[in-house]
């Protein structure tokens, strides 16, 4: 938990000297160095994760060390300068959206108060605007002619030990969320630039174990919680007693590795390891039996999320390349993608790019509907929001709304799904197809314009805890004003990170709202075969009229 | 600011200390054509480098529902999903300058609260400076074409519709001084914004403000000779360039401050007329998964961790498990299979429970 209570951090997001409290600071940011202390950095890597990592990819992770963030003296090699500007000037070749937004910003401001880390920090250099500057500075005075000659005048930086801290600081409190592109006139997108900053960060052996432990045991287990082929199965078998204690039905579907299965379906790890993700796990079993798909699990593809994602586009690529591999060897027709945020921006964005075209693969068909899914008629995987939409459209499943009458849903559009996908319907149209009590929050914090969880690209690590809270700020108050209004007592999604992060926010600032996955509504929904008189939940939690009628009050706490 | 100002009155300071010296001919006929050799070269190089770097992945950022099942409607202008939709989205940005339409403002009060009040005075003036500066361009096409087109005549006649003053009064100059005054104002009032602004912020601002202050001047409070002055500009456009006399210097003062406009637009951060028709995040269609996209430079020898070696480090466990196999395990189960390759390697404690996300 944050270090800082609660209700002390309400006070201090409105009163404390910042930004966002209308406290201008008499420095210039650029004379502004920053401090690292407890509670405001993520741990750095650990050497044996930096070594596994490079014998995949030499030379993009930088030299394995023990280091401190909060010493003087990094290790850097003694080229890191040139290394850093050799970097960039490879990435200014190969990304032109990394060249034309280092050139084309007015800093007309319309960005700087849409970042949520800048909302509930209120620190200037968490102004979209100026965490692109602290590149773009350095881009100017060594990639630009005024900035050569001119200098700082032309506003150029040269490289040095405090920007390359300011950086280490700035670029792992934002997530790529890219909130603040939506608004920008140019489309200028910080994502890109954030994303370009780690990897030059890497390039010198800066980076954070928990974003690169977890790559590296997604490489070699083939999940992020370095969980093995039979744990994993486990894990996943064993949910399937919970599932017949709550319904009744022993569910006979479920298989490993299996060859020759219609389709591959590749979850985010944690939905088989952690609450509420198991939930939302036994959501999607239920749904498959239900209609009798034909589905195997990869344990050796057996994580949706790509941290290789949040280090460099060599690593996304190789993590992200063993879905296309298993799907081959395996012999499936087509993939299955569960509810994840930045799986999903990796897969809908990059995927086929990077490790396509998958030629062993037919375009996604659905057994059941017949439904042929013409949008991922090229990288052959399809969202379980998009399938599960298309089956209730075609009246295959049948459900008892009332069942989740104890539930009184908002929806949180995850960042990727949304601003990386345009996956805004078909989320909501299952809701409102389980649900009874289904209400929307604030126009300006959903949709296109939702804000993040505050801890998305590797940021939900426990050490910077304080100031997750106030990046997922906008969130809870968004939250809350849905808990207030309408008595709003559980927060869906449809990513894993959110379900770990969220349940934290909530935890923090609106104790009384759960977080679950859509697909353990649809669960909880679903009429199964052969059931017995369902009077639970997946979480074992009584249904509004079960038993001793009526006493939904308690049922609040979530997992 | 103060740089940034400086440099402005310098540069009055040199076109009318030039004009008294005699150097009428450097400034009203070597410099403009200087200038827009900068220009065009420089806008052009600009262009081409920035089309030089490819766009290995198509990126769009979506701001409405993509295109996926027939039946759920898509938001083809904020989420295209082909060429003819985006090309609809670009023009709104372009010419409409949507995005910046959706600006919001927030603020905290106790509770904490944070409320978003609609915002739309930047794009508001943002558009009307741009638009009249337009127009202002197309007025002044007067000056290098003979005979003037009938278009132009009409762009002055709607411009000057409630004929106030002689010489008619154009509103487009009143708007456009007034947008001008409001991006500065708002870029020293607005603390967030002066905080983030640079003296390359400021220079364009002053300039755009002399060229439109020193024009205004000539056409109602000097009444520069407009015949003479259409005589050089003729001669610059038909490449006889001549200098007629009885031109004021407050005419070299503004052609000057045109060509300063126009030489330094290539290396500014104006190059944002240019640079957002290439702006990824906005100019794609979002069809990643329905149409392939190459990268140009994307590199097949980087390859996933192999089934094979995977199978190979958990062979024992998997069969254990009942998860199905590619090789058997071999007659007499050894303890500790020989590492197939480089990355057999155990990056960490094994233990699940040693993972990050458990700290959750």
């Amino acid at each position: 938990m944050a270090d800082t209570k609660v209700e002390q951090m309400s006070v201090n997001v409105v009163k404390e000297p910042s930004m966002m409290t209308g406290a201008i600071p008499r420095k210039d940011w650029m004379d502004t160095p920053v401090t690292f202390k407890p509670g405001n950095y993520c741990y750095p890597a650990k050497k044996s994760i930096v070594e596994y990592l490079s014998k995949g990819l030499p030379g993009l992770f930088g030299e394995p060390r023990e280091w401190k963030v909060e010493d003087d003296d990094w290790q850097l090699p003694e080229n890191w300068v040139e290394i850093i500007l050799q970097g960039m000037r490879e990435r200014l070749d190969k990304f032109r959206s990394f060249k034309v937004f280092m050139d084309i910003c007015v800093r007309c401001g319309a960005c700087s108060d849409k970042c949520h880390f800048f909302l509930g920090t209120g620190d200037p250099k968490n102004m979209p605007v100026l965490r692109a500057e602290l590149l773009r500075s350095v881009y100017r005075g060594n990639f630009t002619k005024a900035g050569k000659i001119l200098g700082s005048i032309a506003n150029g930086r040269e490289m040095t030990f405090e920007v390359l801290k300011e950086w280490f600081m700035y670029f792992y409190q934002c997530t790529e969320c890219r909130r603040c592109s939506v608004f920008c006139p140019y489309g200028i997108d910080t994502a890109e630039i954030t994303a370009m900053a780690r990897e030059l960060l890497h390039l010198v052996g800066v980076g954070t174990n928990w974003i690169l432990e977890p790559a590296a045991n997604s490489n070699r287990t083939g999940n992020h919680l370095g969980l093995q082929p039979h744990t994993f199965k486990q894990n996943a078998e064993f949910l399937l007693d919970d599932i017949e204690e709550v319904t009744g039905v022993k569910l006979n579907s479920l298989s490993f590795n299996r060859k020759g299965a219609e389709v591959l379906f590749v979850i985010p790890s944690a939905d088989v390891f952690a609450e509420p993700g198991i939930f939302t796990f036994m959501g999607y079993l239920l749904l498959f039996d239900h209609v009798g798909l034909d589905y195997t699990i990869s344990t050796y593809s057996s994580e949706g999320g790509n941290f290789g994602s949040f280090t460099n586009n060599e690593l996304m690529k190789k993590l992200n390349g063993k879905m296309y591999a298993e799907a081959e060897r395996l012999g499936v027709k087509w993939i299955l993608g569960g509810e994840c945020g930045h799986m999903w921006r990796v897969v809908h964005q990059y995927m086929e790019t990077m490790n396509g075209p998958p030629d062993n693969l037919e375009v996604p068909r659905s057994p059941i509907t017949g439904t042929v899914f013409e949008n991922a008629a090229a990288a052959k995987m399809v969202h379980i929001s998009e399938f599960t939409a298309d089956l209730i459209k075609h009246n295959k499943l049948k459900i008892d709304k009332s069942r989740n009458d104890h539930r009184v849903v908002t929806f949180h559009d995850s960042c990727n799904p949304a601003r990386g996908m345009g996956m805004l319907e078909e989320p909501r149209y299952i809701l409102q197809n389980v649900c009874n009590n289904l209400y929307e929050m604030p126009e300006n914090t959903i949709r296109e314009k939702t804000f993040c969880c505050g801890s998305g690209t590797g940021l939900n690590t426990g050490e910077i805890m304080d100031l997750r809270m106030r990046g997922g700020l906008p969130r809870a108050n968004a939250v809350k004003h849905v808990e207030d209004k309408h008595g709003v007592n559980m927060l869906s999604c449809i990513c894993a990170i959110d379900r770990a992060t969220l349940l934290a926010l909530m935890e923090y600032w609106n104790p009384n709202v759960g977080v679950c996955g859509i697909s353990e509504l649809v669960g909880n929904a679903l009429i199964m075969d052969g059931e017995k008189e369902r009077d639970q939940d997946l979480r074992f939690e009584e249904l509004l009229g079960a038993g001793e009628t009526g006493d939904a009050e308690n049922n609040e706490e979530g997992a | 600011m103060k740089h940034a100002i400086l440099a402005v009155i310098v540069l009055i300071g040199v076109a009318w200390l030039g004009s008294l010296v005699g150097l009428d001919p450097v400034f009203g006929m070597v410099f403009p054509y200087v200038a827009l050799a900068i220009f065009l070269g420089g806008f052009t190089y600009r262009i081409l480098n920035w089309a030089k770097s490819p766009v290995p992945f198509r990126i769009p950022t979506t701001s409405g529902q993509g295109k996926s099942l027939d039946w759920v409607k898509q938001d083809k202008l904020d989420c295209p999903a082909t060429f003819w939709q985006t090309v609809g989205r670009m023009l709104l940005e372009v010419f409409a300058f949507r995005s910046l339409f959706k600006n919001t403002k927030a603020e905290i009060h106790d509770g904490p609260k944070l409320v978003y009040g609609s915002s739309k005075w930047l794009w508001l003036f943002g558009l009307a400076f741009h638009y009249t500066f337009l127009i202002i361009v197309l007025r002044h096409l007067r000056l290098f074409l003979n005979p003037v087109p009938g278009i132009i005549g009409q762009i002055e006649f709607f411009d000057g519709l409630f004929q106030v003053g002689v010489p008619v009064l154009y509103q487009t100059d009143i708007i456009f001084v007034g947008a001008v005054t409001y991006l500065f104002l708002r870029r020293v009032l607005i603390p967030q914004v002066k905080y983030i602004s640079f003296a390359a912020d400021y220079f364009p601002l002053f300039l755009i403000f002399g060229i439109a202050v020193t024009g205004i001047l000539m056409r109602y409070i000097f009444r520069v000779d407009v015949v003479s002055i259409k005589q050089l500009t003729m001669g610059l456009a038909t490449f006889s360039p001549s200098i007629p006399a009885n031109i004021g210097s407050i005419f070299y003062i503004h052609l000057f401050l045109v060509c300063v406009l126009l030489a330094y637009f290539p290396f500014s951060k104006l190059m944002h007329l240019g640079g957002v028709f290439l702006s990824p995040t906005r100019n794609l269609a979002n069809n990643n998964r329905m149409v392939r996209h190459v990268n140009p430079w994307n590199d097949p020898s980087i390859k996933p961790h192999s089934y094979a070696d995977y199978e190979d480090e958990f062979r024992q466990f998997m069969a254990d498990a009942d998860i199905p196999l590619e090789k058997e395990l071999p007659p007499e189960p050894e303890p500790e299979p020989e590492p197939a390759a480089e990355e057999t390697e155990k990056p960490a404690a094994d233990a699940a429970a040693e993972t990050p996300a458990e700290k959750e």
